[in-house]
């Protein structure tokens, strides 16, 4: 824990540094100004936010995390020729790495809330945004983490980490379309809710359209979920597959990094 | 005192290290030598720690490596290549050694002064030259005052006044006593600073022993010819 936190710090150091990071949170700045400033409507705004956090963060939390795991591999080695254990250094490594990646988009989407926005209303949606958007960051960086640990072949590993968002993001929704198409005489419910829990973008989706009732724009996985579980059990069961994702390509990682040769 | 015991290593398939048993003696400098991809970065590796063996033991000052990291407190690791977080500073990497290593005397002076650093270590490590970080990494290995000094390649990318005063330092880390292997393919460098050579070919140690025995042995006047011909008896 104490060797953690040194490794931390110095990482967080370094990562607020970076160029990519501020820029990251400029861009959050400029799509908030752009929405809150705009439009009328704030729940509005909050979707397109949503949407906008379910597309973007997944694909720069990995490519970011990969990038950073492969640029730190010789630090690595450095690292770990100090009196230091490999579990200290992967969180230090870690989590220096998502938190800069999830404060520097806070700042920027908080800021122009605070600005724009005439009655602050929609604070609400704003923090359960926050939350989502933190989930998926702390999900990606760990799976890029996983990638890039077990590929040590920087541009393959890269290609990979943009394979696992081109999935989940962009063809998962035609992929459940075509499904539901193809087997249209079966009850397929069930396997249906299960497709969501293997995506956590589609969890994070879920979970703030349930909490906000908004089932027009649930899709069909979302509504199949509140019809199944009801709103309140969706949103525990939702809940926890989050957690789950959160927990399992962390350990995954840990495990690999602990085993690792560099 | 690093006491090698029976060690193998394999990446997939591939037999880097077979079955090695050596014993490193303190106040000696050994040279590993050995053509590229012979074993001797994964030989370092496994004294640090830094790769899991398949087999065998490593013992440092009498303690088994295996699970164990508090006894790189005594290591001074320069690696073959030097990359550090850009955004940081030397200073700021200094400092971060400083506090995960206990037990130590630290001095950093004349290092500094020697290599010119002490403007070089404000600066972020993306603007310095790949021959200053390396002397940052000498820094970071030689100035805590370590028991045990592991140099891969070290000299590789410095200019020719930093490389001689670089042998003048490990020359008089020698006099105090100090465990000191390093690798080298420069043999005007070895047969400078080495006591003890050992030879490394596909994994297994071909030889043992002082450079004069090795000249000895193969007739040769010459180190470079020497380990030459260590090659094309194989």
């Amino acid at each position: 824990m104490h060797l953690m936190n040194k490794i931390l710090l110095y990482e967080i150091h370094n990562t607020i540094r970076n160029k990519w990071i501020i820029i990251y949170s400029f861009f959050f700045f400029f799509i908030g100004y752009a929405l809150f400033a705009f439009s009328g409507d704030g729940s509005k705004a909050f979707i397109s936010l949503m949407n906008i956090v379910l597309f973007i963060i997944p694909i720069v939390a990995l490519v970011f995390g990969s990038i950073f795991l492969y640029n730190s591999r010789e630090f690595i080695e450095m690292m770990l020729s100090q009196p230091i254990d490999r579990k200290s250094l992967f969180f230090g490594l870690y989590l220096g790495t998502a938190l800069p990646l999830i404060f520097s988009w806070i700042i920027g989407i908080t800021i122009p809330y605070f600005l724009f926005t005439v009655n602050y209303n929609n604070t609400e949606e704003l923090i359960l945004v926050i939350i989502i958007g933190s989930l998926l960051t702390i999900i990606f960086t760990a799976i890029a983490f996983l990638i890039a640990l077990k590929q040590d072949d920087k541009s393959k590993g890269l290609a990979y980490s943009i394979f696992v968002w081109l999935i989940l993001a962009i063809l998962y929704d035609g992929l459940v379309l075509l499904i539901i198409y193809t087997f249209e005489d079966y009850p397929l419910d069930k396997f249906i809710i299960g497709l969501s829990i293997i995506n956590p973008i589609d969890l994070g989706r879920i979970f703030f359209l349930i909490q906000f009732n908004i089932s027009a724009l649930m899709g069909y996985t979302g509504a199949i979920f509140q019809k199944f579980f009801g709103a309140n059990l969706g949103i525990v069961i939702s809940s926890f597959c989050m957690i789950l994702w959160v927990i399992l390509p962390v350990y995954l990682s840990l495990k690999l990094f602990g085993k690792k040769d560099f | 005192m690093v006491e090698i015991n029976k060690l193998s290593k394999k990446y997939n398939k591939n037999e880097i290290l077979k079955n090695i048993s050596l014993s490193i003696n303190k106040g000696e400098v050994t040279a590993v030598v050995g053509p590229n991809g012979s074993g001797k970065t994964t030989l370092i590796k496994s004294i640090l720690g830094l790769v899991k063996l398949n087999s065998g033991s490593v013992e440092v000052d009498g303690i088994n490596i295996k699970n164990n990291f508090t006894y790189k407190n005594n290591i001074g690791y320069v690696p073959q290549v030097a990359r550090y977080p850009e955004n940081l500073t030397g200073n700021e990497i200094l400092s971060l050694v400083k506090e995960l290593r206990t037990n130590y005397e630290f001095s950093s002076q004349k290092i500094i002064e020697s290599f010119k650093l002490s403007e070089e270590l404000n600066k972020p490590f993306k603007n310095l030259s790949g021959g200053t970080k390396q002397k940052v990494s000498i820094l970071i290995a030689l100035a805590f005052n370590p028991k045990i000094i592991i140099l891969d390649e070290p000299t590789a990318g410095l200019d020719p006044v930093s490389s001689s005063y670089f042998k003048d330092l490990i020359l008089e880390e020698k006099e105090k006593k100090k465990t000191i292997i390093l690798t080298s393919h420069i043999m005007s460098e070895i047969q400078e600073l080495a006591d003890e050579i050992i030879f490394l070919l596909d994994g297994e140690i071909k030889f043992k022993g002082t450079i004069t025995s090795l000249l000895e042995e193969s007739k040769e006047s010459k180190l470079e010819r020497a380990i030459a011909q260590l090659m094309l008896r194989e």
